[in-house]
């Protein structure tokens, strides 16, 4: 399989006062033609500033310091803006955290999507093609649908909304931020329906930043565990998910909240917190948290590949 | 909507009641007599008598208010001290022209205040931005008599090119045209850096919206992004200062009309002051009042129709 969308050695920071925060450090992924790929972390873990750096739209204050992102083998970093803007939303499409802003208040459904898809071709922007995606994401009544004003329509709704405006163009990639995050359960639920379905009838990569656990599970091919900027962990969703290697995955793994530590009546949790990334240490950025921890933790951390598609970034990962 | 709307009306008729009685309640508290005024230092007892209980001055001060918002409500504004003709027929004579110069004078300032604002926002932090602030600030702090003085200067004395005074022939259009011109400009020029700067900082904050950064995200051009979908958001708390900036264009419009002689409302009220014409004065601030609260709720029923956010807190 050849990647669709390679990101090299990628490193971004935010500029603060006295100093820079380094969100993201050194990651390196790679997805395919017809691959899910999860990418998993708890909250400031860099995983939403690297799903922005993958159409290179980052927020204010953040900016790439080395590495590449490659759509199709081309550098989009080292693209010029109008040659950037051409490829966003037609070879690589983004669904947002939150659908309740994500769409424009004050223009209908049908306008919005319209504009979307005219940025690259007014001739396909008509009525009949934008309800038929609509439809295609389980809309009922697509064509009213198309009349309505965002707030009309339910959290759920709006999120099949914004993953049929990022299938509009067939793009190559599809990147999902947290696509169910903002949901109550049961809307979650059929959006990780709709995703399911999409694997099949979807034939580009798609890669989804979530920290459910569950949505990985459901629907990814392969998983990198994000910690501190940082991948630790990659391979496969069985073998991550039955053999975690790097003791961040196997904390984070047994903080699934349907197990309750029975002796003390607590949900499980990852005792600490994240490190200052303003100086990242020098060493495993999980070691002052980390149960298994030894002195030479501190030193730099070599990337131990166990098997095929597997990564680890532990000292003692093999133990 | 249409409760919405009822209740706006309701509130802007109770308005006007209070602006009204206190209206009525200040010309009391002025000193002096206004028969006497009215009729001169020369004026025997008598004849001031009589002018006394015509205005209905002899009645009890809860009788004359009673009679003046009597005769209001039948459209009777009073008479004029000194040309004896309804005070009504008056304000009508000149007010379309003051309010064509105040419309065409908010209108060139909106159409240019909102494109200089969206393009500080296109060009934010840059040359063009910064050059943007510093006019636009600048225009704001001139009053708008002191600008009207030197474009009368520079365009009608030194360089001949427009009619220095007047409101241009009657039946000309070219004529009245060319002198709406040169009060028009005057008078919205403030007002194009004023909505510049109100435009810029509303579009800067709608452009940090998340959905202008899916509109990012789905390739949409800046300026597209800008014109397209952030103005429509941008302009709703606009419209709300426009309304109440329309009552500021009328009340700057007296010292424009002054300045350029141009027969309207601002000419008129100023005649009546300087003449102590106490019904036309009072007629005429009524009658802009009411005007200004028609075009205030207005402009909130348009809101409402502009938001369907709003519209739909209103239906339910």
């Amino acid at each position: 399989m050849t990647a669709v969308l390679e990101v090299q050695n990628l490193s971004v920071a935010y500029r603060m006062q006295g100093g820079a925060l380094q969100a993201v450090r050194d990651v390196s992924l790679s997805v395919a033609r017809g691959e899910v790929l999860g990418i998993m972390g708890e909250s400031g873990c860099g995983k939403s500033t690297l799903a922005a750096a993958m159409i290179n739209l980052l927020p204010a204050g953040a900016r790439v310091g080395q590495g590449a992102v490659r759509l199709n083998g081309t550098d989009i970093l080292r693209l010029p803006p109008a040659a950037q803007r051409a490829l966003r939303g037609k070879s690589v499409a983004m669904v947002f955290q939150d659908p309740m802003t994500a769409f424009n208040p004050v223009l209908t459904i049908g306008r919005q999507l319209a504009d979307f898809v005219g940025a690259h071709d007014t001739g396909l922007a008509q009525p009949e093609r934008l309800a038929a995606m609509l439809t295609r994401v389980g809309i009922p009544d697509a064509r009213s649908c198309l009349g309505r004003y965002p707030h009309e329509l339910s959290g759920g709704m709006r999120q099949r909304v914004a993953i049929a405006a990022a299938l509009l163009m067939q793009p190559d990639v599809l990147i999902a931020d947290e696509p169910t995050t903002a949901l109550d359960v049961t809307m979650e639920a059929q959006i990780i329906h709709l995703f399911r379905d999409l694997r099949t009838s979807f034939d580009g990569a798609i890669v989804i930043v979530t920290h459910h656990l569950g949505v990985i599970a459901e629907l990814c091919d392969r998983v990198a565990v994000m910690y501190a900027g940082q991948v630790v962990e990659e391979g496969a969703v069985d073998a991550i998910f039955h053999d975690p290697q790097h003791p961040y995955t196997r904390a984070l793994l047994a903080c699934d909240p349907a197990v309750v530590d029975p002796s003390s009546g607590r949900l499980p949790t990852i005792g600490g917190r994240l490190p200052d990334l303003s100086a990242p240490p020098r060493g495993c950025a999980f070691e002052p948290r980390c149960r298994v921890a030894a002195v030479s933790c501190r030193e730099p951390v070599p990337r131990q590949r166990p098997s095929a598609g597997r990564s680890v970034l532990c000292h003692r990962g093999a133990e | 909507m249409l409760a919405y709307a009822i209740r706006r009306v309701g509130l802007s008729l109770l308005i006007l009641v209070v602006v009204m009685t206190a209206m009525y309640g200040m010309v009391f508290l002025v000193p002096g007599d206004p028969a006497s005024l009215a009729l001169g230092p020369r004026a025997t007892p008598e004849l001031k008598e009589v002018l006394r209980e015509r205005m209905g001055l002899d009645q009890p001060i809860l009788a004359q208010i009673g009679i003046f918002f009597g005769n209001v409500l039948q459209g009777d504004l009073g008479t004029d001290v000194w040309s004896k003709r309804p005070v009504l027929d008056q304000i009508l004579e000149v007010f379309p022209r003051t309010l064509l110069l105040g419309v065409v004078a908010l209108g060139w300032a909106l159409a240019l205040g909102v494109l200089l604002g969206c393009a500080a926002v296109v060009w934010r932090d840059t040359v063009v931005d910064r050059m943007l602030g510093v006019l636009s600030v600048s225009v704001i702090s001139v009053p708008s008599f002191v600008i009207a003085i030197y474009a009368l200067i520079l365009f009608a004395v030194w360089l001949n090119w427009l009619p220095a005074i007047g409101a241009g022939e009657a039946g000309d259009f070219a004529s009245q045209a060319r002198a709406l011109i040169l009060p028009a400009f005057a008078l919205g020029l403030g007002w194009v850096g004023y909505l510049a700067r109100l435009i810029r900082a509303s579009m800067l904050e709608v452009m940090e919206a998340p959905h202008i950064r899916t509109a990012r995200a789905f390739g949409m051009r800046e300026g597209d992004i800008v014109f397209r979908h952030a103005l429509r958001v941008a302009i709703v708390p606009t419209l709300s200062v426009l309304a109440v900036g329309f009552g500021g264009i009328l009340s700057s419009a007296v010292f424009v009309e002054s300045v350029f002689s141009r027969p309207g409302i601002g000419t008129l009220i100023t005649a009546a002051v300087e003449k102590r014409n106490y019904p036309v004065v009072m007629g005429t601030v009524l009658f802009m009042t009411a005007f200004y609260l028609m075009i205030v709720t207005t402009a909130d029923l348009l809101i409402a129709r502009l938001d369907p956010r709003v519209r739909d807190v209103l239906r339910s």
